[in-house]
């Protein structure tokens, strides 16, 4: 036995065993010839891996700091922030109406990101079903719409309060709850609401969907075309930094913080903390509606299929990919994600096994998020 | 009727409860909900459909099927075991010391992994189960109970009185129960607590596979997210029998398998899914500490 | 009338008694220091009194008010604030931040004048930024206003904490082991601030197990031991009390 983990341990033979053993594991699922393959790639990988990894940390070092370098400009600047919007304003007078349409889609995973990076980065509340006010939001807007004959700019506001009270409703005996189990019952929540989605039939049209949703209009202009859609969504990304920018220098964003870092210290300060955490839920809620009656109001027809929990997940990722609690890190997040699958068509197919590779590696070597503050995490 | 739908109801929540021991030990241990642990009874599902069709391919299930299916069972225990290894050594030994939600998201990532994973080097088309009993049973009271329902049922039972008996009487299982109380003091006492987290990862990933492999027999078909809802359900379970209690995931897990069925029965199908969350919800926002766990207090 | 008066109070968990039947009052502007052996129930009798535990029976009579069972956060923004033993900063924040934090309830702008940074706001927010730098004056902070609190030193953490509950505007302040694991320099500036807080007006309850410095700095002394309250007095009174001894020493046994 003895024998065996020191030859185990070997510098020289390690690499082989740990190639050896997932080369094992893979063996039932892709057969001898995979396995092998894997077995004799990983071989010379790892150790040609580490023999790099001398030189590489230095350019990893560099890389390392220029982030921090960008980051310490991001959250601060709001000039940068600006900047980065004149680009992002011209998108549509240069580019194909591809583009456009995936910024259009970034647009609205931007304002999700930023109401998930409330309750998540702020406040430290991990919510893993952050989807179903997304729904909610989506559907209201789709029903008001298509039942009623509402239009944008009467149905949206009213389907966003209806997020705001449901997200309420639901958080009030939720935020009791401490961290992980809090993020099961999230979880719980968004699958009761695609269930739901998919079997009331008589109200959703179940895993139909809904279709003929009216496009929005300002006056009696119609925003049919595909530029003056993305503009409105642009408006209303720049509402949502700018109020996220400002609640986060208030007393409400501090107190969000304050109950990250510590909940008792907190109550200690005389702020009720279970009233801050509904406060944070429901703010997020909002932006989960508003991004809600976005999505459905461009894509002109809703099904369940969107609002997954992958989805869920995917919109944490943003938040945490790009830096807990940064707002600027969760833009880039939102949009990295949003665009990279889109770029590499080959990609696609390997998103969400990077992705879930990914949130790994990111919890173990930067769990702040590559532009999260230096002490940033969640939960204590 | 109320029968069927009870023998049913046992059936899956011998299964449940069988996952659910996995999510408890870890937790009892680690204080981590090791999201991950549904996919590993799918990888158990998908483990014996493949074994049992490499040992068809060799003529061995024609010399003799509970041989094949023996060796089937076992090597799939061995395989998910590993994989329950490997990932406790890359995804959550690293995180040991960092803020408790890293290692949750840790576990989903590795979720999200392993099911696209399957997903890609086995198709994301379903994957037939060979019928090798058919609906071969007999009947009792005018109930019908097939033979591989009985045979779940008992091999679940037979696995926890096992796991039970190994808990309580060996000397691993004793030094498991002292990590789950106390690891300073248990450390102190000359217990490796590494070596007792990877023992528990083992386990319950070996009684994942047993119950993959079941349902796959059971249902005949399987594909690559059955782990999530699965894995959700048993976690239920965990919480409803208190999480880090043993007999409390094995009561659990079989009241939730109760509910599903009679709740599909007699109320509605459809939602048969929401039952597990609903249940979820109520018991942790009620009683959090379960049906037979310990209640905690906030330390300050 | 007393600032603070507790009367029979007792908490218990489950069959174990933390503290029993424990009376006592504050005198305005005094420090009373609360000692004992560990596990006599002083933290216990902190945490019921500033709403962080239930207590299982009596009343804690404040500013006329019996807020026995109130939530914590209720209780400090009737004017108790404290410090924890295992120091509770907000590690991320900057200094400033901490006690920008610990103003919260003297802000009365809310979301909307934040959205739309009404002259409300802007002023408040002034006002408590300059409040902050008062508070930091006081303990001695000016010039670790923008470090970030986790990563200072240990003395300046604990300086930190009592600016902190300072700027809720509290009257009466208690601070758990405001000494522990300072040098001899450290506490004799910690007994010097505590002090020059009483000057300024504060009720001061402390936890401590430095005995020069409670001796030193106390106006009335309570000792503890096994949940009970056995001494009561000033600090002449307490030095030579023979129940006092013996729970410190232990009784002796032949």
């Amino acid at each position: 036995m003895n024998a065996l983990s020191s030859i185990i341990k070997n510098p020289l033979l390690k690499p082989a065993f740990i190639a050896l053993w997932l080369a094992f594991l893979l063996l039932p699922f892709r057969g001898v010839k995979a396995a092998s393959v894997l077995f004799i790639t990983l071989t010379i990988a790892i150790p040609a891996f580490k023999f790099l990894s001398g030189h590489l940390s230095s350019l990893v070092k560099q890389i390392h700091s220029s982030v921090e370098r960008v980051r310490h400009y991001l959250p601060s600047d709001s000039r940068f922030l600006f900047l980065l919007l004149l680009p992002a304003a011209a998108i549509p007078l240069v580019a194909q109406g591809y583009i456009v349409d995936v910024t259009i889609l970034s647009g609205i995973y931007i304002i999700l990101a930023l109401g998930l990076n409330v309750v998540v980065g702020f406040t430290g509340l991990l919510n893993l079903g952050f989807v179903a006010y997304y729904a909610i939001g989506a559907y209201s807007f789709a029903l008001l719409n298509t039942k009623l004959g509402m239009g944008f700019w009467s149905a949206m506001p009213a389907s966003v309060l209806i997020t705001v009270i449901a997200g309420f409703l639901f958080a009030v005996p939720a935020v009791r709850l401490r961290g992980d189990y809090l993020a099961l019952v999230t979880l719980g929540f968004g699958e009761i609401v695609h269930i739901t989605l998919n079997n009331w039939d008589s109200l959703t049209k179940g895993p139909n969907g809904i279709s003929g949703i009216a496009p929005p209009h300002i006056l009696s202009f119609g925003l049919t075309s595909l530029n003056s859609f993305y503009y409105l969504v642009m408006f209303f990304v720049v509402i949502a930094i700018i109020v996220m920018r400002r609640i986060h220098a208030s007393k409400i964003g501090r107190a969000w913080i304050a109950l990250r870092e510590d909940e008792i210290a907190t109550s200690a300060m005389g702020i009720n903390r279970t009233m801050y955490k509904l406060y944070s839920v429901a703010f997020g809620a909002f932006w989960a509606g508003l991004a809600g009656c976005l999505f459905a109001s461009k894509m002109r027809f809703i099904s369940p299929e969107s609002f997954t929990f992958m989805e869920s997940v995917l919109i944490l990722c943003m938040v945490i990919v790009g830096g807990l609690g940064s707002i600027a890190g969760v833009i880039i997040g939102a949009v990295i994600l949003v665009f990279l699958p889109e770029v590499l068509r080959e990609v696609q197919l390997y998103r969400m096994l990077a992705l879930g590779a990914g949130l790994v590696v990111l919890m173990i070597f930067r769990p702040q998020g590559l532009f999260g503050g230096k002490n940033v995490s969640i939960g204590s | 009727m109320f029968l069927q739908q009870l023998i049913n109801g046992l059936t899956l929540g011998s299964v449940y409860a069988l996952i659910a021991l996995g999510y408890t030990m870890v937790y009892g241990i680690l204080e981590l909900i090791n999201f991950a642990h549904g996919e590993i009874y799918m990888l158990g599902a998908y483990l014996g459909i493949i074994l049992l069709g490499f040992f068809t391919a060799i003529g061995l299930t024609s010399y003799s099927l509970y041989l094949s299916l023996g060796i089937t069972l076992l090597l799939t225990v061995i395989f998910c075991s590993s994989y329950g290894f490997t990932i406790e050594k890359i995804a959550y030994k690293p995180l040991r010391n960092a803020p408790r939600l890293s290692p949750l998201i840790s576990a989903i990532g590795v979720s999200i992994f392993l099911q696209n994973y399957v997903m890609l080097t086995q198709g994301a088309t379903d994957k037939v189960f060979p019928s090798l009993f058919g609906g071969a049973g007999f009947t009792v009271m005018s109930t019908r109970i097939t033979y591989l329902q009985a045979s779940i049922i008992l091999v679940s039972a037979f696995m926890m009185i096992m796991l039970n008996a190994f808990i309580l009487k060996t000397k691993t299982g004793k030094a498991m129960r002292a990590v789950a109380q106390d690891k300073v003091m248990a450390s102190l006492l000359g217990i490796n607590i590494d070596t007792i987290i990877t023992i528990t990862f083992i386990i319950g990933s070996g009684l994942a596979a047993v119950a993959g492999m079941m349902v796959a027999m059971y249902y005949g078909l399987v594909n690559y997210f059955i782990g999530y809802s699965a894995g959700i359900k048993a976690f239920t379970a965990a919480v409803l029998g208190g999480i880090g209690s043993v007999p409390g995931a094995m009561l659990g897990g079989i009241l939730l398998g109760l509910v599903e069925s009679l709740g599909a029965g007699y109320i509605s199908s459809e939602y048969k899914d929401a039952y597990a969350f609903i249940i979820l919800i109520i018991i942790l926002l009620v009683k959090p500490e379960g049906l037979l766990g310990r209640s905690l207090e906030e330390k300050i | 009338m007393y600032p603070l008066e507790v009367k029979a109070l007792s908490k218990h968990f489950g069959g174990i008694r933390a503290i029993e039947e424990i009376s006592f009052h504050t005198k305005d502007r005094t420090i009373l220091s609360i000692i004992g052996p560990n596990g006599a129930g002083k933290t216990t009798l902190f945490n019921c009194l500033t709403g962080f535990m239930k207590p299982t029976r009596g009343s804690i009579i404040f500013s006329e008010r019996d807020i026995s069972g109130l939530s914590a956060d209720k209780i400090n923004r009737m004017g108790i604030a404290r410090t924890f033993q295992n120091i509770r900063l907000f590690r991320d924040m900057t200094v400033l931040e901490n006690v920008l934090v610990a103003q919260h309830t003297k802000i009365r702008s809310g979301l909307f004048s934040a959205i739309t940074q009404l002259p409300l706001f802007k002023r408040e927010e002034r006002t408590i930024r300059e409040k902050a730098y008062e508070y930091l004056e006081l303990l001695g902070l000016e010039t670790h206003v923008d470090k970030v609190s986790g990563s200072m030193p240990y003395g300046e953490q604990r300086k930190l904490e009592i600016a902190r509950a300072l700027a809720t505007g509290a009257s009466l302040l208690l601070f758990d082991e405001p000494t522990a694991g300072m040098n001899p320099q450290e506490t004799s500036e910690m007994m010097r601030i505590i002090m020059n807080l009483r000057e300024l007006g504060k009720t001061i309850i402390l936890i401590e197990h430095d005995m020069r410095f409670v001796m030193g700095i106390s106006d009335r002394i309570i000792v503890l031991d096994h949940g009970v309250k056995i001494a009561e007095g000033s600090p002449e009174e307490i030095k030579t009390n023979p129940m006092v001894i013996e729970a410190y020493l232990g009784k002796e046994t032949h």
